[in-house]
């Protein structure tokens, strides 16, 4: 079976991300980039489908700056078997379906069964590149996955998804693309045998200009400005009788918060 | 001149801090007031192959740079300081003498398994009359055909009840003092090796630290590491290499002393305002970052230098002397920030303290480290 895994290279969440003065961006110096979480998860997910079914390959796609080798080869050391690395600078895209455009480029031309994905990045936390991709490539897509099987002939998977009212359950042929959630596995640490093996492994570079998009991957999001968020405001607090009070809150929160 | 990490040292920095994030500092108090080995998490860290860093790869081993190493001991200790002299003693001092005085056939009977984590070892040369006078060794070693006889007791042996396989250090010509002693590798399991007292320390005491005593204790021939009379040279040797583990746990402990201080120091109101706007605490943690800085250095230094296949004896006492002073005064600051509550078990700061001191203590107190130091700058 041969699984894809789509892996964003993004700030450590313990980072404290400041904008830039001209609101152009996000300051990165100083920053630590790790592999983005859901993204460890759809991993895990697809060396462990690979344990299960011999003969099976992970290929790791990633987009992003010169310097998101080192998550390419987290992936490897976690057990991944090959990588592509679309070499593209201006990694503070924030354009969901251009990245799917991109990654739909490179993936239309690897074979594949299934791909997988984490639910969302946790830098711009947009959700759109699994679905969207899925699109470009015109196969079925499961989001929000808690829970796979691949079926014992690999042609088909059921995948639970937490929806906010129930669990789902969908089975699905292949090909298709699922996308992590938390929950689906707990990574693996990578072994220290396998984080010296993954530095000799050959990482396929691809320069973002040299893809041949189409107009699918023309961007349709231009951002306008960074700002950080507003700073909490102290509260206020009231006193007096509790009639007293009830009446003057009352009045605040339709008159001055207006949210009633 | 590069003060940057490698990729991969980076990646096992992480990979060793999400480890003890994870796994290790959930567990390090409980253990710590059970005394209870962390069986678990050495198996773990075998699997991982962080029990047998610098064992080349033909042997089991990850086949690393003593740099990494030191990073990877920092981080471990940072969660769990005895799971960092566990992991440390290991590596330095059980693995590394075998590949560097071992013969082959000794090197695949022993790495293998020691480098995996499926096998521990321990080190032992202290005895009740040899201390930092390692010379004076009673512990003795007769040949008698293809046996040498043992008999004598180790004391203060890290991980000595639990390891499968120690380094022992006894006398086969008392004549001869320190020239005389030899180096064994004892199974466990060998007649006549049996484990005493285990001790009640006051810090590290996840870690186990057992009296080992020898009745007639057999062992065969082909276990002797090195040549007769070696031993106090592959002591001396690998000790070296183990003072730049103690280090890295030394710093291990500061930078968890530095960041459990700052934390608290924003959290603590005192006078209607957070101790950390006051001066006096200031002072404290910016003391303590420049010595976990410098103590980090040092110690990377001394790992970088052995990596250069250059002698670093100096280097990797400097560095022990300098960072096991920091763990203990980072660790007095520390509990000095947290006033009333970091005399307390409640918080970490309590056992940083005790874990500490010991790294002025084993693998040659610091004032042994100052006579290295003096002895090399003499030799000059």
């Amino acid at each position: 079976m041969n699984l894809v895994v789509c892996v964003k290279h993004v700030p450590d969440t313990e980072s404290r991300i400041r904008v830039k003065g001209d609101g152009t961006g996000i300051v990165t110096e100083g920053l630590n980039f790790v592999v983005n979480p859901y993204d460890e998860f759809a991993v895990e997910e697809a060396i462990r489908i690979k344990e299960r079914i011999p003969g099976s390959k992970v290929i790791v796609v990633t987009i992003g700056p010169e310097d998101a080798t080192k998550s390419i080869r987290t992936c490897l050391a976690m057990g991944a078997d090959d990588a592509v690395h679309v070499v593209d600078g201006d990694f503070q895209r924030f354009d969901g379906v251009a990245t799917a455009a991109m990654l739909a480029a490179v993936i239309k031309d690897l074979q594949f069964d299934l791909i997988i994905c984490g639910k969302q990045a946790v830098d711009d936390d947009c959700a759109q590149v699994g679905p969207a991709l899925a699109e470009f490539l015109g196969i079925p897509d499961v989001s929000v996955v808690t829970k796979l099987d691949v079926a014992a002939d690999a042609k088909k998977i059921t995948a639970v998804r937490e929806t906010e009212a129930a669990r789902e359950t969908v089975e699905c042929s292949l090909p298709a693309l699922v996308t992590a959630q938390k929950g689906l596995n707990e990574p693996r640490y990578p072994s220290l045998p396998a984080i010296m093996k993954a530095k000799k492994t050959a990482i396929k570079t691809v320069p973002a200009a040299e893809l041949g998009l189409g107009p699918d991957g023309a961007p349709r999001v231009e951002v306008l400005k960074f700002a950080e968020p507003p700073a909490r405001k102290a509260g206020r607090v009231l006193e007096g009788e509790p009639r007293q009070v009830v009446k003057q809150v009352v009045t605040l929160l339709v008159e001055e918060a207006r949210v009633l | 001149m590069e003060f940057d990490l490698k990729e991969h040292q980076q990646m096992i920095k992480e990979t060793a801090r999400d480890f003890a994030e994870k796994e290790l500092k959930p567990v390090a108090s409980k253990l710590d007031e059970e005394a209870s080995f962390p069986t678990e998490n050495v198996k773990k860290l075998g699997e991982l192959g962080f029990m047998g860093m610098m064992v080349p790869e033909e042997f089991g081993g990850a086949g690393l740079d003593s740099v990494s190493y030191a990073i990877a001991v920092e981080e471990i200790s940072r969660g769990c300081a005895s799971t960092g002299v566990i992991m440390s003693v290991n590596n330095s001092l059980v693995c590394q003498p075998i590949l560097e005085w071992g013969t082959p056939e000794q090197k695949q009977k022993f790495l293998p398994d020691l480098a995996k984590g499926k096998k521990l070892g321990a080190f032992s040369l202290t005895e009740p009359e040899a201390g930092s006078d390692a010379g004076n060794i009673q512990t003795t070693a007769v040949l008698a055909g293809d046996n040498y006889v043992i008999n004598g007791t180790k004391i203060f042996v890290t991980s000595g009840a639990k390891a499968d396989v120690v380094l022992l250090f006894a006398s086969t010509d008392k004549t001869l003092k320190a020239k005389g002693l030899t180096a064994f590798l004892v199974e466990k399991g060998m007649p006549g090796f049996k484990i005493g007292k285990k001790e009640n320390k006051m810090g590290i005491r996840a870690s186990d630290t057992s009296e080992l005593i020898f009745e007639d204790c057999k062992v065969p021939k082909a276990n002797m590491l090195g040549q007769p009379g070696q031993g106090f040279k592959i002591a001396m040797r690998t000790l070296d290499g183990g003072r730049i583990g103690i280090a890295a746990q030394a710093v291990g402990i500061a930078q968890a002393c530095l960041e459990a201080a700052v934390k608290y120091s924003k959290e603590r109101k005192q006078f209607g305002k957070p101790i950390c706007e006051f001066q006096a605490i200031q002072w404290m943690l910016a003391d303590m970052a420049v010595e976990v800085d410098a103590a980090r250095f040092l110690t990377l230094r001394a790992a970088y230098t052995k990596d250069k296949g250059v002698s670093y004896s100096k280097e990797a006492a400097m560095a022990k002397l300098f960072a096991s002073g920091t763990a203990v005064k980072s660790a007095i600051n520390a509990v000095q920030v947290h006033g009333g509550y970091g005399y307390m078990k409640e918080y970490d700061v309590e056992r940083y303290f005790r874990d500490a001191k010991i790294t002025e203590i084993y693998e040659g107190t610091s004032e042994v480290q100052r006579l290295v130091i003096a002895a090399s700058l003499l030799k000059a």
